[in-house]
């Protein structure tokens, strides 16, 4: 009775593993058709490839589906041929004898030999041509020039053309006379190894310093898009942030023309403004029209257009900018900035200058 | 079955008297390859338990966005040495352990060549291994408090520089992996030397068992590859030292030069990393099929090809540098080759699978997990190779969850393999049955729980190495889900701890050869004697016990 027990118990075992393996095969090929559609359409939020909307972005996509697919065959054939080994032969309860033994077979194996290989070569040609067609030394025509200087934990974007520095935010029209404008950043590093990604306007790219690095966007469709620094750099690499507006031409017009204006003198915050200028604030920040021209923080001539704060880590809002300017270690644990050790009310006197900044 | 050694001098098991003092001197003074296997495969254990832990309390502080619960400079160290330790002490470890105990069984010697240069090179691993883990008490220095270096496991310069990473934590690192990394080398000559050597009569290189012919390959690999690491680290050492610009760009140094030191060691690294594992199941699957290995000439070629091949795929790690498109595309090129032996190597497991009668024991539940990640592994990897698509995924989750598929589903699924299928030869008892397959299938589960959302990250777009994330990126769920994962994944670990240590003390009596296997080490008892066989072995084929067991059909008259 005991042992008939075991037997079932050991049947159903037995038919268990086969089950499993044909569940777990279905489940994870499924799940291989269906990641890129949850990139696509579940998360309209997130920054992620399957949602392109830039030229290099797109290119790169069309790759991607192909190997994504020409994989996700492979491993469909892999995985049922594995699960028909699994189930078909499954040593029988009770056979003890030995399997009919194959040492090898030279037309199979030179078979699975050559079909990868064929796959391969088809794989590279393709591949190779984008490659050579996205990576870019030499700045395409008409483009717009941006460089990006990746700082510990910081993006600063410097505009020579349009004389304008700016950080954490980068700002590009969709057009410019009507036409599509590709831009074209420079990357150079202040510091260390930074990575400039934002995944729907294109792949990214190293920061390097002593190295100086291309990066071709080409957007096309206005809005806000969003990535950080891929490299990890140090404490704060999480809070490497990137946005990047692109903006209608009008728009961005405007935007340049605001930015190109040195900072506004307000004379009711003049006691902040005289503090700031008499502070080591100076030291590292330049409020253009002032004597504040450090070049190791962020450009604080236009502060207020910004939405946020520490490279994303926060809003721009007053509370946030209290929290910052008494220790920015609250908000950014590691961040280069020191804490100036000032009173709660120099803090405010600050703030209120800040907040002028617009 | 006249080979076989029954000899009344038996070796020390469990129950042994011998005094407690006797016993440690005995296994601290050993230069015998069975004892340093063995505190090799423990050793690494251990440390796969640490680097677990780290990982573990990684994932707690990922699961919700905007969690506060580990800082930023404490997550770095966590991941730093997480991934240091896997590599360098868990990974490294096993390998060489399990290559110590049964690469001279399985060629029928009585040791190593260099037996006191093994024991040599297992001390150094063992004290590099605590030297890196004594920088959480002795590094910092600036402060007068220690702690362990936080520059990720691939240190890239500038970062690690004096002027980015303060105090000695960064030393740390870099003598700890030196000292423990000249100890692989010291193993690698040893193993090749052994294997070139000292195989017994008969076996010519073609009769090898695979393993013996992985591990050949790999120990070759760990003396072309450990040295430029080892030279990076002490380049790197001057820089930080003595104020030499290697790596210093503020002096005119390269950053680039150490990524490319650092991959010309790391990439053959995954390979060596890899190698044994294939090495096991292409020793597992046979004998579970009662099969043998279908295409072993196509196996061996497979393998040599593979280690040829990682020696010139390193820059698939630096696409998104910016490198030249010419350079991309050859590497690109490169990459996609080695794609082609690996894909054999998959095949022919198959192949030796199909028309077999397939036992699934325990280190065949593994054995097929290890197929079935690895193959999801090396799928994602000729994705990754695929330069475009690397410039978006570089650097993210995606990443991290490929390798992981290839080192956890493959490399540790097949060290579980590995220890359920030789256990009872090194301990003379066996592992239960029924707690392995629990572990298996927690594991299985938890593993892919895991480390398959992790790829959907990485497509959301989430870079690795970050200890926070914004609530409105849409990755907070994916995360949950690997760290459930993790939880699951611990108690498969737990299984397995519990497994050990009762079927030490209880576990079925194994007898010399549990599983009707093929070849020699299961020709001695378990454990077996200290200098292994009584006579020197003679064999005529590949597979000597088959031959024994099947006078009437050996393999002899088909090789």
């Amino acid at each position: 009775m005991a042992s008939c027990r075991a037997n079932n118990r050991h049947s159903a075992v037995r038919r268990l593993t086969p089950a499993a393996a044909v569940a777990t095969t279905l489940l994870s090929t499924t799940a291989w058709a269906a990641t890129p559609l949850i990139c696509t359409d579940g998360a309209a939020s997130s920054p992620t490839m399957f949602v392109p909307r830039s030229v290099p972005a797109e290119m790169i996509l069309e790759v991607s589906w192909l190997v994504w697919s020409i994989c996700g065959v492979i491993f469909l054939i892999m995985s049922t041929l594995m699960v028909w080994c699994i189930v078909k032969y499954r040593r029988a309860a009770g056979d003890e004898s030995e399997a009919p033994q194959i040492y090898g077979s030279n037309p199979i194996e030179l078979a699975w030999t050559v079909i990868p290989t064929i796959i391969v070569f088809v794989l590279f040609l393709v591949s190779a041509r984008t490659i050579f067609e996205i990576e870019k030394t030499e700045a395409p025509e008409n483009s717009l020039n941006i460089t990006v200087v990746g700082h510990q934990w910081w993006w600063e974007f410097d505009y020579p053309e349009q004389g304008i520095v700016t950080a954490g935010e980068l700002h590009v029209p969709l057009t410019r006379n009507g036409e599509s404008v590709p831009i074209f950043l420079t990357l150079e590093s202040n510091d260390v190894i930074h990575s400039f990604w934002v995944p729907q306007l294109g792949g990214k790219n190293d920061v390097i310093p002593n190295h100086i690095g291309h990066l071709w966007l080409e957007p096309n469709m206005t809005g806000t898009y969003v990535g950080q620094c891929a490299e990890y750099c140090g404490t704060q690499h999480a809070n490497m942030l990137i946005t990047v507006v692109v903006h209608e031409e009008d728009e961005w017009n405007t935007w340049v023309a605001q930015q190109q204006q040195d900072a506004v003198e307000d004379p009711e915050v003049a006691a902040g403004r005289k503090l700031f200028l008499e502070t080591a604030c100076i030291n590292c920040h330049r409020i253009r029209g002032t004597v504040a021209n450090g070049t190791f923080a962020p450009d604080l001539t236009h502060l207020m257009s910004r939405d946020v704060i520490g490279s994303g880590v926060a809003e721009n809002t007053e509370d946030n900018l209290l929290s910052w300017v008494n220790d920015p270690q609250v908000l950014k644990p590691g961040a280069r900035m020191p804490s100036m050790k000032l009173t709660e009310d120099e803090v405010r006197k600050i703030v209120a200058y800040l907040l002028t900044l617009n | 079955m006249n080979t076989l050694n029954h000899s009344n001098n038996t070796p020390r098991l469990a129950g042994d008297k011998t005094p407690f003092l006797s016993r440690m001197h005995e296994w601290i003074a050993t230069a015998d390859h069975k004892k340093l296997g063995v505190m090799y495969v423990t050793t690494g254990l251990i440390f796969f338990m640490i680097g677990g832990l780290e990982a573990s309390l990684m994932r707690w502080q990922l699961s919700a966005a905007d969690n506060t619960l580990i800082g930023p400079e404490e997550f770095n160290r966590l991941f730093t040495m997480h991934g240091t330790t896997m590599v360098f002490l868990v990974g490294m470890p096993i390998l060489l352990g399990i290559a110590n105990y049964f690469v001279p069984l399985q060629i029928g010697a009585r040791d190593l060549a260099f037996p006191r240069l093994n024991a040599f090179g297992f001390w150094l691993f063992l004290f590099g291994g605590a030297l890196l883990y004594f920088s959480y008490f002795g590094a910092q220095g600036l402060y007068g408090m220690g702690s362990a270096p936080d520059v990720g496991w691939f240190a890239y310069a500038p970062l690690t520089e004096r002027t980015y990473s303060r105090g000695h934590s960064t030393d740390y690192w870099i003598l700890g992996l030196l000292v423990s990394s000249f100890g692989s080398i010291a193993t690698g000559i040893n193993l090749i030397t052994t294997i070139l050597t000292m195989r017994c009569k008969g076996m010519t290189l073609m009769k090898m068992p695979l393993l013996v012919w992985l591990m050949l390959i790999d120990a070759i690999l760990i003396m072309i590859a450990m040295p430029p690491l080892a030279a990076a680290q002490v380049m790197l050492l001057f820089d930080r030292l003595m104020g030499a610009h290697f790596f210093d760009v503020q002096g005119g140094g390269s950053a680039v030069l150490w990524q490319n030191l650092f991959w010309f060691f790391g990439h053959p690294e995954v390979y060596i990393l890899i190698l044994p594992a294939f090495a096991y199941v292409s020793e597992i699957i046979p004998v579970f099929c009662r099969k043998v290995i279908f295409g072993y000439p196509l196996m061996v070629a497979a393998t040599v090809s593979i280690g040829f091949i990682s020696l010139g795929v390193w820059v698939h790690h630096m696409f998104a540098l910016g490198l030249s498109p010419m350079v991309n595309a050859i590497f690109m090129g490169s990459t996609f080759l080695i794609a082609i032996p690996t894909g054999i190597k998959m095949f022919n497991w198959v192949g030796t699978m199909f028309g077999g009668k397939i036992r699934f024991d325990t280190p065949m539940l593994f054995s097929t997990g290890f197929l079935a990640m690895f193959l999801i592994g090396g799928l994602t990897g000729v994705m990754l190779a695929t330069v475009p698509f690397d410039w978006q995924v570089s650097d993210s989750y995606f990443v991290v969850g490929h390798f992981h598929y290839v080192l956890f589903g493959g490399l540790v699924f097949s060290i579980f393999a590995a220890i359920y299928y030789w256990f009872p030869k090194v301990t003379g008892r066996m592992l239960s049955e029924t707690i392995g397959k629990w572990q298996f299938w927690l594991l299985f589960i938890g593993f892919n729980l895991t480390f398959g959302p992790m790829h959907v990250s990485g497509l959301l777009g989430m870079p690795r190495r970050i200890y926070t994330y914004q609530a409105d990126r849409g990755w907070e769920l994916w995360n949950q889900l690997s760290s459930i994962g993790v939880l699951v994944q611990i108690a498969g670990v737990l299984f397995f701890t519990w497994n050990v240590i009762r079927s030490l003390r209880n576990g079925k009596k194994a007898g010399p050869d549990p599983w009707d296997a093929w070849t020699l080490e299961w020709a001695t008892m378990s454990p077996p004697p200290e200098y292994n066989f009584e006579e020197e072995p003679v064999v005529y084929s590949r597979r000597p016990l088959w031959d024994l067991k099947h006078p009437e059909d050996p393999d002899w008259k088909y090789e």
